[in-house]
C-alpha cells in the first residue's frame, strides 16, 4: 500500500491505496469524488479529465502515488458551491449536454483548452481540441456552439477587467 | 405556449447536477459492506468446458467467492429468453437455444460469461480470476450470418438445425413477383448494413443487494426500462418474486437501445449477492462492453425494386439474412421483422412488396435493437436502391423519389403500417432549398478545380415510432404490452410530481415533461419533480426506446392531468358557488368564465388536502394515474442531403454540408429535439464512415476499444443544419411523432449516396473508410 497526499479542490487530502490505483479511482473511491468518470480503459474518451498542477490531464492514464504531491482540480471543485463556472454555463444555455456522463471531462478540457487559446477559438480548433473527449448524445453540435461561447464570454471578461 | 410550456426553447432542470459532478450512476453507488465483482469470459468463440478449477483462486487475498453456472443452474435460475415471439412462414415457432446467465457446458461466443469473482477489491478479483483455470475443449466457429447457414457450418445451438433462428416473411410473393416479371425496368443490388457497438459512454454496472432479513433484492442497474427488468427477471429468471425485487436505473449514461435488455450481470450479481451474504457491484470496462454489450444491424440482403414505364415502383422484393450472434436477446427478433420489414414501403406507393427474413446464430456477441433498430436497415436498403435506379433510369433522385411520394392519407402500404399523416414533399424541398441543391454543379465545377471529387445525395425515411399498440404488437408475437404509465400528485401547496414508467437517459424528460405541466396547470417548471427509474417510487412502466415518451409517456401524462384538472375544477366550482362547466383553468388560476372571480392554483390544491370544505361525497387528495395505450403508431419522417468531398489521391471523406429536414409532429422543446436531431446523425455519420464491429475467422473481436473502433470524434464531424416541416400526429393528445431516431436513420443513405455520386462508382459498402472509398475510385477508372 501507499501513502498519496494530495490538494484536491483546495484541500489537503491523504489516503492509503494499492501502488497501482489510478488516479481516476482514488478520486472516485477514496474521496467520494464520483463527478470525474471512466468511459474506456484505453486513454481515448476523455471522460476522466481532471486539471493537475493547472493543466488537463486524463487521470485514467497517471497512478494516484505520481499525483501526490500536485494539486488537482475535478468537476466538482471548478466553481464555488451551487455556481456555475461560465463554461458550465455555457453547457447549460447551449445544450452541450444529454446523458451528462462525458460532461466534466468535456468541460474541464474546454476550460484548459480556453485558458490556453483565449479569445482565438474558431471552430475548427475546437474540433480538433475535442479530439481526445468522446461524446455519444450530442454529435458535438452544441458542445462546440457552447465552447466557442464560453470562449467569448470569457475573453470579454478578460477584456472588460483590462 | 407560455414562456416554459410546449414549444418553449427551455434550457434543462436536469444540466446543473450534471455540469457540476452531481450525477448519480450505477457506479457511483456505494452501500455499506459493497464488494466487487469480475466476470471470468470465454476466451474462445466456441468450445466445451471440461472444467473449472477455483482451488488457488479461493485462496488469493481477499476473496470472498468464486461462482459458476453448475452452481446458478443448481439454484433454479431461469434462461435468458427473447420476448417477442416470431414464426416461421412453415408456422413453425422460434428456434430460441438457451442461453444460460453463466455458461455451464459450451460457450458460444468469445466474452460469454463462465464464473463470477466477487472480492474486498477489484483489483482482487480481477488477480484471482487470473488464477482460475477454465479448461475448454476449442470448437469450430461461424462468424458470419450467410456462412452459418451453409452446410457443414459450424453447429451453435441443439434447438436450431443449421443455425436457422427463423425464416419469416411478409407481404405478397405473388404479386410482387408478377409485377418484377411485368417491369419496364428492375433495379437489383445487394445491400450491406454493418454491425455496430452502441457504445453509450457510460459503460453497463450493476449492484446487487440481497437482504437476508427481508429476503429482499435491490438492484442498481443501468437500464432503459427497469419495470421491464423487474418482470422479465422475476417472471422468467426466477431471480424474486416482483415484490420481493426492487430495480433502480438511476442517472443512465446513454442507452441507444443497448440498455433496454436484461444481461446476465444483472442476474449473477443480485444471485451472487445472496450466495456472498455482501452486495455485489460490478462495471463493465470498454472491452467488455465492445463483447458483451449487444450489438446492432449486421444484415446482409438481396433486393428487386420494379418501376413502370412512367418510373413509379411497381413492387420491391427483399431476401434478408440478419446475424443474431450467439444468443437470442430480450427483442433480437422483431428488430429484423416488425421493425424492419414493416417500414420497407418508405415515403413510397409501392402496389407490391415481399420480403423474407432468415436470422442465424454465429459465434459472436448477440444482435439487438441499436438506435433506429430495423427501421435504419429498411431505410438504407431503400434509399440506396431508390438512388441507384435513379442513376440507371436517368432522372434526377429528387424527381424519382418525387413521382413516387404517397400523397394521401391515411395510407395502408402492403406491409401492415397505416401512416396517418405526412408532407413528404415538403421535408424534399425545404432540404434542398437549405443544401442549395441547384448550386451544387458549379460546387462541384469549383471542387473539381482543387482536385477534389464533389458529390451530393440524399435521403427520405419514414420510421415507426410511438411503440406501439399493445393488443397490435401482442398479436405479432410481442410478450409484452406496449403502454405507459404516469402519476400525477399534485402536493398541498400546489407543486407537482410526476411519475413516470419513461426513463430518461439523456432525453431531458425531467424538463420536457414538466413543460408539459407547467402549460397545463400553469405551475413553474421548478415546482414539478419528474419520479422515475425506481420500481418502489413508480407501479409500473414499460421504459424508453423506440422515441416512444413522448408519443405514448407524455400522452399518459395528460390522461393523469386530465383527471386532475377535472377534480381540481370539480373543487374550484364547489368553493366558488359556480357551476362545474363554467370553470376554466388559465394562467395558474381557476376562474369562473365571464366573471372576475378566481382562486390561485396553490389554494384549489391546499383545500383538495384540508377538505374542510370540499363538494359533498368527494374524496380529499389530488392525485391520479393513468396508462395510455397509443391507438396507432406514429410515422416521423423526412429528408436528409449530405454533400461531400473525396480527395482522390487519400481516400478521405469530408462533409462539406449535412441538411436534415424533419417532420417530428408537435414539439415540446426545439432545444432538446434539435439535439437529438445532432446525436442520431453523428450515429448515422460513424455508421456511414467509421464503425464497424469485426471479428475474424475465429470468432475473436478485432475491434475491442477506442483505439480500434472508430467511434465519431468532433473533429469527424461537421455543424448541421437543421428544420422542421411539421404535421401534427392525430394519433395522440399532443401530436407528438417522435424525434429520438431519425437522424440515425436518415444520414447513412444521404452519406453513402453521396460519396457514390461523387466517385462514380455504386459499389461501396458501410463504413466507407478512406481506404474503401480509395479502392473503389481505382476500381472505377
Amino acid at each position: 500500500m501507499a501513502k498519496v497526499t494530495l490538494t484536491v479542490n483546495g484541500r489537503t487530502v491523504s489516503g492509503e491505496c494499492e501502488e497501482r490505483t489510478l488516479l481516476v479511482h482514488f478520486i472516485r473511491e477514496k474521496l467520494g469524488l464520483t463527478g470525474t468518470h471512466v468511459g474506456c480503459d484505453t486513454s481515448q474518451c476523455g471522460a476522466c479529465v481532471v486539471h493537475m498542477d493547472g493543466h488537463s490531464v486524463k487521470s485514467c492514464s497517471i497512478l494516484a502515488v505520481q499525483a501526490s504531491g500536485s494539486t488537482v482540480t475535478t468537476i466538482e471543485g471548478l466553481a464555488g458551491q451551487g455556481e456555475l463556472h461560465p463554461v458550465q454555463a455555457a453547457f447549460k444555455e447551449h445544450h452541450g449536454l444529454q446523458c451528462g456522463f462525458c460532461t466534466p471531462g468535456m468541460v474541464m478540457t474546454a476550460v484548459d483548452m480556453i485558458n490556453r487559446h483565449g479569445g482565438n477559438l474558431d471552430e475548427a480548433t475546437v474540433r480538433a481540441e475535442l479530439e481526445g473527449n468522446i461524446c455519444r448524445c450530442t454529435g458535438y453540435h452544441n458542445i462546440v456552439k457552447a465552447v466557442l461561447a464560453a470562449d467569448a464570454e470569457m475573453s470579454a471578461g478578460r477584456q472588460a477587467a483590462e | 405556449m407560455g414562456i416554459e410550456g410546449i414549444g418553449a426553447r427551455v434550457t434543462r432542470k436536469e444540466d446543473k447536477r450534471f455540469l457540476t459532478g452531481k450525477g448519480r450512476y450505477t457506479d457511483d453507488m456505494v452501500v455499506p459492506g459493497m464488494k466487487y465483482a469480475y466476470f471470468i469470459r470465454s476466451p474462445h468463440a466456441h468450445a466445451r468446458i471440461l472444467s473449472i478449477d477455483t482451488a488457488a483462486a479461493q485462496a488469493m487475498p481477499g476473496v470472498i467467492g468464486i461462482l459458476d453456472g453448475k452452481q446458478l443452474l443448481a439454484d433454479g435460475i431461469g434462461n435468458l429468453i427473447c420476448g417477442w415471439m416470431i414464426h416461421s412462414k412453415d408456422g413453425s415457432p422460434m428456434k430460441m437455444g438457451a442461453w444460460r446467465p453463466l455458461a455451464a457446458d459450451t460457450v458460444r461466443y468469445v466474452g460469454d460469461a463462465v464464473a463470477i469473482v466477487v472480492a474486498d477489491t477489484l483489483g482482487e478479483a480481477r488477480d484471482a480470476a487470473e488464477a482460475v483455470v477454465v479448461d475448454y475443449q476449442p470448437l469450430d466457429a461461424v462468424v458470419e450470418a450467410v456462412d452459418a447457414l451453409k452446410d457443414g457450418a459450424p453447429q451453435l445451438h441443439p434447438e436450431a438445425a443449421n443455425n436457422l433462428i427463423f425464416d419469416w416473411q411478409i407481404g405478397d410473393a405473388s404479386s410482387t413477383d408478377k409485377a418484377i416479371a411485368e417491369a419496364a425496368h428492375v433495379t437489383t443490388i445487394e445491400i450491406h448494413n454493418n454491425r455496430l457497438a452502441p457504445n453509450p459512454m457510460e459503460p453497463r454496472a450493476t449492484l446487487g443487494i440481497y437482504d437476508g432479513a427481508e429476503d429482499h433484492f435491490t438492484c442498481y442497474t443501468t437500464s432503459q426500462n427497469p419495470h421491464v427488468a423487474r418482470l422479465v427477471m422475476s417472471a422468467f429468471y426466477n431471480v424474486a418474486p416482483e415484490n420481493k425485487l426492487r430495480v433502480i436505473a438511476p442517472d443512465v449514461g446513454g442507452g441507444f437501445g443497448s440498455k433496454i435488455f436484461i444481461y446476465p450481470e444483472e442476474v449473477v450479481c443480485l444471485w451472487a449477492s445472496k450466495k456472498t451474504g455482501v452486495p455485489v457491484k460490478w462495471t463493465s470496462d470498454r472491452t467488455e462492453a465492445f463483447l458483451t454489450d449487444a450489438h446492432g444491424r449486421d444484415h446482409v440482403s438481396q433486393v428487386k425494386m420494379a418501376f413502370d414505364a412512367d418510373n413509379r415502383i411497381t413492387a420491391l422484393k427483399v431476401d434478408t439474412v440478419a446475424n443474431l450472434g450467439a444468443y437470442m436477446s430480450l427483442f433480437s427478433s422483431s428488430v429484423p421483422t416488425y421493425l424492419y420489414a414493416t417500414l420497407l414501403s418508405g415515403q413510397y406507393a409501392i402496389p407490391a412488396i415481399h420480403a423474407n427474413v432468415r436470422t442465424v446464430y454465429t459465434n459472436t456477441a448477440p444482435v439487438d435493437a441499436y438506435r433506429g433498430a430495423g427501421r435504419p436497415e429498411a431505410t438504407f436498403l431503400l434509399e440506396r436502391t431508390v438512388e441507384t435506379a435513379a442513376r440507371e433510369l436517368g432522372v434526377s433522385p429528387a424527381e424519382l423519389r418525387r413521382i413516387n411520394f404517397i400523397r394521401e392519407f391515411p395510407h395502408q402500404t402492403p406491409v401492415i403500417m397505416n401512416y396517418d399523416a405526412g408532407d413528404y414533399e415538403a421535408s424534399l424541398n425545404a432540404a434542398m432549398a437549405a443544401a442549395d441543391w441547384n448550386g451544387f454543379a458549379a460546387r462541384k465545377a469549383e471542387a473539381a478545380g482543387r482536385g477534389k471529387k464533389r458529390g451530393i445525395g440524399m435521403s427520405c425515411y419514414i420510421e415507426a415510432c410511438g411503440i406501439a399498440p399493445s393488443a397490435a404488437v401482442g398479436s405479432l408475437g410481442a410478450g409484452v404490452g406496449l403502454w405507459e404509465s404516469a402519476e400525477v400528485r399534485v402536493n398541498a401547496v400546489g407543486t407537482v410530481e410526476v411519475l413516470t414508467g419513461s426513463h430518461s437517459h439523456g432525453q431531458g424528460h425531467e424538463t420536457t415533461f414538466a413543460q408539459l405541466v407547467a402549460e397545463r396547470l400553469g405551475v413553474p417548471i421548478d415546482n414539478v419533480n419528474i419520479v422515475h427509474g425506481d420500481t418502489d417510487k413508480v407501479q409500473m412502466g414499460m421504459g424508453t426506446y423506440g422515441s416512444r415518451s413522448g408519443a405514448v409517456g407524455m400522452s399518459a401524462i395528460v390522461k393523469a392531468l386530465d383527471k386532475v384538472e377535472a377534480k381540481a375544477k370539480k373543487i374550484a366550482a364547489h368553493l366558488m358557488e359556480a357551476d362545474e362547466s363554467d370553470i376554466v383553468l388559465e394562467n395558474g388560476e381557476l376562474k369562473v368564465a365571464g366573471t372576475d372571480k378566481a382562486l390561485p392554483w396553490f389554494q384549489v390544491a391546499l383545500a383538495a388536502y384540508t377538505a374542510h370544505n370540499l363538494p359533498s361525497g368527494m374524496e380529499p387528495g389530488l392525485k391520479e394515474g393513468a396508462f395510455y395505450d397509443p391507438s396507432n403508431f406514429t410515422f416521423p419522417a423526412g429528408c436528409y442531403i449530405a454533400e461531400v468531398e473525396i480527395d482522390p489521391d487519400t481516400g478521405t471523406t469530408d462533409i462539406v454540408q449535412f441538411v436534415a429536414a424533419d417532420d417530428f409532429g408537435n414539439i415540446i422543446n426545439p432545444m432538446i429535439v434539435e439535439g437529438q436531431v445532432h446525436g442520431g446523425i453523428a450515429q448515422g455519420i460513424g455508421q456511414a464512415l467509421l464503425e464497424g464491429v469485426h471479428y475474424d475467422e475465429n470468432g475473436q473481436l478485432l475491434t475491442a476499444s477506442f483505439m480500434d473502433y472508430a467511434m465519431p470524434r468532433a473533429d469527424d464531424l461537421p455543424s448541421f443544419k437543421l428544420s422542421h416541416q411539421n404535421t401534427p400526429c392525430p394519433g395522440n393528445p399532443l401530436g407528438i411523432k417522435g424525434c429520438g431516431e431519425a437522424g440515425a436513420i436518415g444520414s447513412p443513405p444521404a452519406l453513402i449516396n453521396a460519396i457514390t455520386d461523387a466517385i462514380g462508382t455504386n459499389a461501396l459498402t458501410m463504413p466507407a473508410t478512406p481506404q474503401k472509398v480509395w479502392k473503389a475510385l481505382q476500381s472505377a477508372h
